[in-house]
């Protein structure tokens, strides 16, 4: 334990993590409320990106449906709303119905390798928005689901909460990362032979990693939809949306987690800056995104990491 | 009636899918890539046939010829730019190739996607049908061009077996998806197999692309859906298998079509995608996969 500790303390990410939240813990201040508007989904953002770089850096899976965890835990959390269960109560159950979907997907999804487990996890994807628009009547299908209760109307405390939220999720994601088990991960996921012949359960652990990801993606997702008020399968589970914070995560470095975050940062303050530039815009920052993964493979933390290596 | 119905309107959908998705799962089989790019290509193919029959009043099928090049052209793009310098690049390790290529053709896909929605907008557009008129099957008013597409795809894809196991150009290819290294020390320069199977990809996905928007119109804003489709089709048939993906094609296509006729067209892709996810836990390598 105090070997990790040490570790994080002498780790560079931890240093360009804390200077960059820092700067963001002085910008409402500095910005007005719309740009604190969009910093706030950024970083909801950033932990669905942190939970798919668990999964995608560490453990070498590529999960195509990071929006089947986020969406489960969203809806499951806003229909409980819309009954009139208290927040905090549709957080934590969001979380949880989360880990149930996580789950139910990873156990027999983990036996598959490559390409099928991507697939099954686009496929989940698929059929959960499928289900939202048959089921409107009561999860609002394409209009989406209007919640009771939001977390506030002032831009500042939305934006508090939010970059709370990202702070602790992520201080977690990263220790774990760095830790015993996220180094097991990590060598499971480079060679799995390797590491069950050295008496690793390489399924048991790839299925923690999955359970993780999944409970802070549900968790966020929730967190999310009680910020804008609406559950709606554009903003939650649309494969687009997953897609998103595929490249943010690689766009920041995969096998990072900070990375993850500051790319997701960049991709929606990009995505912003390039709004006059209209329908032209995607069509700008999906460039830059390839343009990062052709010429600098490690994304923008790795030009941050380049002189020396990570201890 | 709605029997037969179904029978015609199933037998076009699928013969659609199976040459969407032949020459996807044939691309995986001899290079390994999976091309996120695919749907783009299609949509590409068919709105260049679209302006080039309405904006130059061309005959129609002077404008499905020009969509198929222009499948072809968006295919050597997608090579050339995005999937040789990936494949190439000594920075990304081996073991995460397919993932950055992966990546890499659908962020290609995204960017021709909105670049054809910029300039031509993402309307549907449909191209006059290569062959007018209606004929009476069996009591059913079927379009000719229906019959036409049907008929269409079966040869392209009966030209492709003629090439892939009459030819010396196939037997490189088929001797490229069972071990390119083998191939290579034989003499054989594999840039140019992958060269040849690019176009054999790009003329196919061309063709489906323009029948496509002869048929149902296509969008841009399909995209994405068009690629999840040939995808989930060559998963279920078995990645690099052939026959697998025709066989696929036919079991979605009529499944999607009976869904619609007989249930609502709301839940048409939802027992193929339940079949693919149970296909896929039950047999990974889907109905007729080699592993």
């Amino acid at each position: 334990m105090t070997d990790t500790i040490r570790a994080l303390l002498t780790s560079r990410s931890v240093w360009i993590a804390l200077v960059v939240l820092v700067v963001l813990s002085t910008l409402p201040w500095v910005v007005s409320a719309y740009i604190l508007g969009v910093l706030t989904i950024a970083y909801y953002f950033g932990v669905f990106a942190m939970s798919w770089d668990l999964l995608f850096g560490f453990a070498n899976e590529v999960n195509f449906g990071p929006t089947f965890l986020i969406g489960t835990g969203a809806y499951a959390a806003g229909l409980l709303n819309a009954h009139g269960v208290p927040m905090w109560v549709c957080l934590i159950a969001g979380g949880a119905a989360a880990l149930l979907g996580g789950v139910a997907l990873a156990v027999p999804a983990l036996r598959l390798t490559g390409p099928y487990f991507g697939l099954t996890t686009l496929v989940a994807v698929l059929l959960l928005q499928q289900f939202i628009v048959i089921f409107a009547s009561s999860t609002g299908g394409e209009i989406g689901l209007t919640m009771n209760d939001i977390l506030s109307t002032e831009a500042i405390t939305n934006y508090w909460y939010a970059l709370a939220f990202m702070t602790v999720c992520g201080a977690i994601l990263f220790t774990l990362s760095r830790s015993p088990v996220g180094l097991i991960l990590q060598a499971s996921g480079q060679d799995r032979i390797g590491a069950s012949a050295l008496g690793f359960n390489v399924v048991k652990h790839k299925l923690a990693a999955f359970c993780i990801s999944a409970v802070f993606s549900g968790l966020a997702g929730a967190m999310m939809v009680f910020y804008l008020g609406t559950a709606s399968v554009g903003t939650v589970v649309d494969v687009s949306v997953g897609v998103q914070v595929i490249i943010a995560a690689v766009l920041g470095g995969r096998r990072t987690i900070v990375g993850a975050a500051i790319g997701s940062i960049f991709l929606i303050l990009a995505g912003e800056a390039l709004r006059p530039l209209g329908q032209l815009s995607t069509f700008v920052v999906s460039g830059i995104a390839l343009l990062v993964i052709l010429f600098f493979v490690d994304g923008l933390m790795g030009l941050l990491l380049r002189r020396r290596e990570e201890p | 009636m709605l029997t037969v119905q179904i029978l015609i309107d199933g037998f076009a959908i699928s013969a659609l899918y199976g040459l969407g998705a032949v020459g996807f799962t044939l691309m995986f089989g001899v290079s390994g890539v999976l091309n996120l790019a695919h749907g783009a290509t299609m949509v590409v193919a068919a709105v260049t046939a679209w302006v080039v029959a309405g904006q130059y009043a061309a005959n129609p099928w002077v404008a499905a010829v020009a969509g198929t090049v222009a499948g072809v052209l968006t295919a050597f793009a997608t090579y050339l730019l995005v999937v040789r310098p990936i494949q190439r690049s000594s920075s990304v390790p081996a073991a995460e190739r397919e993932i950055f290529v992966l990546t890499g053709t659908l962020l290609w896909g995204i960017m021709i996607q909105e670049a054809v929605a910029y300039f031509y907008t993402d309307n549907p557009k449909t191209v006059r049908p290569l062959i007018a008129g209606i004929m009476q099957i069996g009591g059913v008013r079927t379009p000719i061009n229906e019959l036409l597409i049907a008929v269409i795809c079966w040869a392209v894809i009966g030209s492709l077996w003629l090439l892939v196991n009459r030819s010396k150009a196939g037997k490189v290819l088929l001797a490229a998806s069972i071990n390119p290294r083998a191939l290579s020390i034989l003499g054989f320069e594999l840039s140019r197999v992958y060269l040849l199977v690019w176009t054999i990809y790009g003329v196919l996905a061309g063709i489906a692309g323009v029948l496509l928007a002869t048929f149902l119109g296509a969008s841009s804003a399909q995209a994405s859906q068009l690629t999840a489709s040939a995808f989930s089709i060559v998963v279920l048939g078995g990645l690099g298998s052939v026959y697998g993906s025709l066989l696929a094609a036919y079991v979605v296509g009529y499944l999607e079509t009976l869904t619609a006729y007989l249930i609502s067209p709301t839940y048409r892709t939802v027992p193929a995608l339940v079949l693919l996810v149970l296909v896929v836990y039950v047999r990974p390598h889907g109905l007729l996969g080699r592993r």
